[in-house]
C-alpha cells in the first residue's frame, strides 16, 4: 500500500516538473519571439525613415544638380521599390539597391561645391548617413536575435516545445551590397 | 544578449549575498564581543546602517556626482552627431530606451554611464572626449558605456558599493569598541565557568578576524567585479561596433591625454571609462593591483586589437591569449553568432575644439553676441546689463532681448480675463543659433530648425512670439 501510494507520489512529483520545465521553456520562447519582433520594428522605423528623408534629399538636390537627371531618378525609383516591397527577403533586396543609388549620388554631389555647402544638404546627408548606420545596426541586432530564436527552437529538447507551440524559423535580413557581392578581384 | 544579462544576475546575486553574509558576521561576532549575548543585537545594527547607506546612496549618489561634474544635459539640436551616434548604439545594443545625453565642459576626455533601470539612464561625456575623437572611436566609447547600462552594471556596482561601505563602516565600529571598551567585559568574563571563557575565546578569535579581515575580503571581491565589468562592456563595445579598433584607439587617446579631470575624486573614480586619476598620472596607465577598479588600460586595448572578429568568442579568446582564464559563460559562447569586424568609415571628430565648446556653453545658458568685427562674445546667464563691451574693437554691444508686444485691444467686459504675463516679442536676425534674453531675464535659444511662431520661457513659462 504505502509503496504504491509512494510510485504516485513520485510520479505526481515528476509531472509537476516536466510541467514547470514546459512553462519555462515556453515562455523563453515567447520572450525571445517578442524580443525578434521588436528588434524588426525598430528596422521598419529607420527604413520608414530613410523613405521619408529622401523627397526632401532629391528636392534640396534638384536645385544645384540639373544635369544629374538619372541619378535622381534611380533614387526615386530605389525608393518606390523599397516602399512596395512585401517580404522580408524583396524587403533586403530593395533597401540594397536603394543604398547604392544613394551612394552614387551622393558621389555625385561631390562636383557641385555649392551644393556641398549648403546647409540643409549637409543635415540630410548627415541624417541619411546616421540611418545607413542605423539600419545596420538594427539588422545586425535583428540577425544576433534570429540566430539565438532558431537555435533555440531547434536544440534538444527545446524543440519540442517549439513544434508543439508552432514556433516556426525566422529568415534572416540578408544585406549584400554591390560591392561586396562581387568578390575584389585581386591580381598580382 | 539575453543570456548574457541573466548569467549576470545570477553571479551578482553571488556576490552580493556573499557581500551581506560577510556583513552580518561581522555584525554577529562584533555584537557578541562587546557584550555576551548581544549577536542578534549586533545583526540588527549591521542591517540598520545598510539600510541608512543604502538610503543615503539612492538617493543622492547621481546627483551628487551630475551636479560636482556640472553636467547640462543636451537636446537633439545641439549636437545631431552625437544623438545619432548614441541611437546607433542603442539600435545595436537592443536597449528599448533612448538614454539622456549630458555633456561636461571639461578638457579631459573622459565619459560615464548612470542610471539604475535603463529608462532613467543617461550618458554624459566630456567635450575633450568629442573634439579629441573621430567618429569611429566615440562610437566605441558610447557603445562601451551602452554595454554597461545592458548589463546594468550602474545597478549592481551601486548595490556592492553600498555593501563594501556598510562592512567598512560596521568593522571599523567594531574594532575601535573592542579598543576601548574590550577590557572591562574581559575581567567580568574571567568569573564565568571555564565552558563559556573556552567559547568567548573562540568567538573573539572568530570576530576579531572578521572584523580585520571582512574589509579587505569584500574589497578585493568588489574590485575584482569592477574589472570584470570593464572588460565585459569592451567586449559588448567591439560586438555593439563591430570595430574593436575604435574603442582601443579611444581607450589609447584617453589614458594619453595627460589631463586631469577637475572633478573627478576617489568615490567617483570607478564609473568612468578609464579611471580619471590614473589617466592625469605620468604614464598613465593603471597599475595592475588587485585594489584597482579598472584593468590596465594597455592591457584592455592589447586584448581589442588580438581579436580577429568583433563576436564575444573573439573577445574571449583574445582575452584568454593575453591574461589566461576565460571571462564570459560558456552558456552565452554558445550562442553568440560569430561576427567579422567592419571596415573604418574614416569619419574625422564630429566637433572642432570651438564648436564642442559652443555647445556646452549654450546648453548651460550663454548668450552669443556677434560683433561687427567678427568676434563673438559668450555672455553667461545672469549677466545684468543690457549691452557689452567687444574686447577686441571696444564698441558697445546691445544684448538682444525680447520686446513687450503692443496692449491686447481693450476688453470690454467687466470681468478682464487674467493674463499672468503679457506676451513678449522677438524678431529674428538670422537663420543659425540665435539666442536673447527673456524678460525675467533667463536666456532663451532658437535653434537653427526651430521653425514655430512661438516659444515658451524655460523660467517663467512666459509666451514669447518670434517673428
Amino acid at each position: 500500500m504505502i509503496g504504491i501510494g509512494f510510485i504516485a507520489l513520485v510520479f505526481v512529483g515528476l509531472v509537476v516538473v516536466v510541467l514547470a520545465w514546459v512553462a519555462g521553456a515556453y515562455n523563453g520562447l515567447v520572450r525571445l519571439r517578442n524580443q525578434l519582433e521588436n528588434a524588426w520594428a525598430q528596422i521598419d522605423v529607420q527604413l520608414k525613415r530613410r523613405h521619408d528623408l529622401i523627397p526632401n534629399l532629391v528636392e534640396t538636390v534638384k536645385g544645384y544638380a540639373t544635369h544629374e537627371r538619372e541619378t535622381l531618378e534611380k533614387v526615386i525609383q530605389a525608393r518606390n521599390m523599397a516602399v512596395s516591397a512585401k517580404t522580408v527577403g524583396d524587403r533586403a533586396e530593395a533597401e540594397n539597391v536603394l543604398t547604392g543609388a544613394l551612394k552614387s549620388l551622393f558621389a555625385v554631389a561631390e562636383a557641385y561645391p555649392d551644393l556641398k555647402a549648403n546647409s540643409e544638404f549637409m543635415r540630410l546627408q548627415e541624417e541619411l548617413t546616421s540611418t545607413e548606420n542605423k539600419v545596420a545596426f538594427a539588422r545586425q541586432f535583428y540577425n544576433d536575435t534570429v540566430m539565438t530564436y532558431n537555435t533555440h527552437i531547434e536544440v534538444f529538447p527545446t524543440n519540442f516545445i517549439a513544434t508543439m507551440f508552432n514556433f516556426g524559423r525566422r529568415e534572416f535580413f540578408e544585406v549584400k551590397a554591390e560591392d561586396e557581392r562581387d568578390a575584389p578581384a585581386v591580381k598580382f | 544578449m539575453w543570456e548574457q544579462i541573466i548569467a549576470n544576475r545570477r553571479r551578482s546575486a553571488v556576490l552580493i549575498i556573499g557581500m551581506a553574509v560577510i556583513l552580518l558576521l561581522i555584525g554577529f561576532s562584533g555584537g557578541e564581543l562587546i557584550a555576551p549575548n548581544a549577536g542578534v543585537l549586533g545583526l540588527l545594527f549591521a542591517l540598520l546602517i545598510w539600510g541608512g547607506m543604502m538610503l543615503a546612496y539612492f538617493t543622492s549618489a547621481e546627483s551628487i556626482l551630475m551636479s560636482s561634474a556640472n553636467a547640462r544635459e543636451l537636446k537633439r539640436e545641439d549636437s545631431p552627431q552625437l544623438f545619432n551616434i548614441v541611437d546607433e548604439m542603442r539600435l545595436a545594443s537592443g536597449l528599448g530606451f533612448m538614454p539622456r545625453i549630458y555633456l561636461i565642459d571639461d578638457p579631459a576626455p573622459n565619459a560615464f554611464a548612470v542610471g539604475r533601470k535603463p529608462e532613467t539612464s543617461s550618458i554624459t561625456v566630456t567635450t575633450g572626449l568629442m573634439y579629441r575623437l573621430n567618429r569611429d572611436e566615440l562610437q566605441g566609447v558610447i557603445a562601451h558605456e551602452m554595454g554597461h547600462l545592458k548589463n546594468r552594471d550602474v545597478q549592481f556596482m551601486t548595490l556592492a558599493a553600498v555593501m563594501l561601505g556598510s562592512i567598512v563602516i560596521l568593522s571599523e565600529i567594531v574594532r575601535r569598541s573592542l579598543w576601548y571598551g574590550g577590557r572591562g567585559r574581559s575581567r567580568s568574563d574571567s568569573r564565568g565557568g571555564k565552558d563559556g571563557g573556552q567559547a568567548q575565546i573562540i568567538i573573539l578569535i572568530v570576530g576579531l578576524l572578521f572584523a580585520i579581515l571582512g574589509p579587505i575580503m569584500a574589497q578585493l571581491l568588489y574590485f575584482a567585479c569592477s574589472r570584470k565589468r570593464e572588460y565585459l562592456a569592451d567586449a559588448s563595445g567591439a560586438q555593439f561596433t563591430r570595430y574593436p579598433e575604435g574603442l582601443a584607439t579611444a581607450l589609447e587617446k584617453i589614458s594619453q591625454a595627460h589631463v586631469p579631470l577637475s572633478f573627478a575624486s576617489k568615490a567617483t573614480a570607478p564609473m568612468f571609462i578609464v579611471n580619471p586619476l590614473s589617466a592625469a598620472s605620468s604614464d598613465g596607465d593603471e597599475a595592475d593591483s588587485v585594489f584597482s577598479s579598472h584593468p590596465p588600460t594597455s592591457e584592455r586595448i592589447r586584448i581589442l586589437r588580438g581579436m580577429t572578429g568583433a563576436s564575444f568568442t573573439d573577445y574571449e579568446a583574445a582575452y584568454r591569449k593575453a591574461k589566461g582564464g576565460s571571462l564570459i559563460g560558456a552558456q552565452t559562447l554558445q550562442s553568440a553568432p560569430t561576427e567579422p569586424i567592419r571596415a573604418p568609415s574614416n569619419a574625422g571628430p564630429i566637433q572642432t575644439r570651438q564648436d564642442a565648446h559652443d555647445v556646452a556653453r549654450r546648453a548651460s545658458g550663454y548668450m552669443r553676441v556677434k560683433c561687427s568685427c567678427g568676434l563673438e562674445i559668450s555672455v553667461p546667464e545672469g549677466y545684468e546689463q543690457d549691452s557689452i563691451r567687444c574686447i577686441r574693437c571696444g564698441s558697445i554691444l546691445p544684448i538682444p532681448s525680447a520686446a513687450s508686444t503692443p496692449p491686447p485691444p481693450a476688453v470690454t467686459s467687466a470681468v478682464p480675463p487674467v493674463i499672468p504675463l503679457a506676451p513678449l516679442q522677438f524678431h529674428r536676425t538670422g537663420t543659425g543659433w540665435e539666442a536673447f534674453r527673456c524678460a525675467c531675464g533667463s536666456t532663451v535659444q532658437l535653434s537653427p530648425a526651430f521653425d514655430a511662431s512661438q516659444i515658451r520661457c524655460n523660467a517663467c513659462g512666459r509666451t514669447i512670439i518670434v517673428t
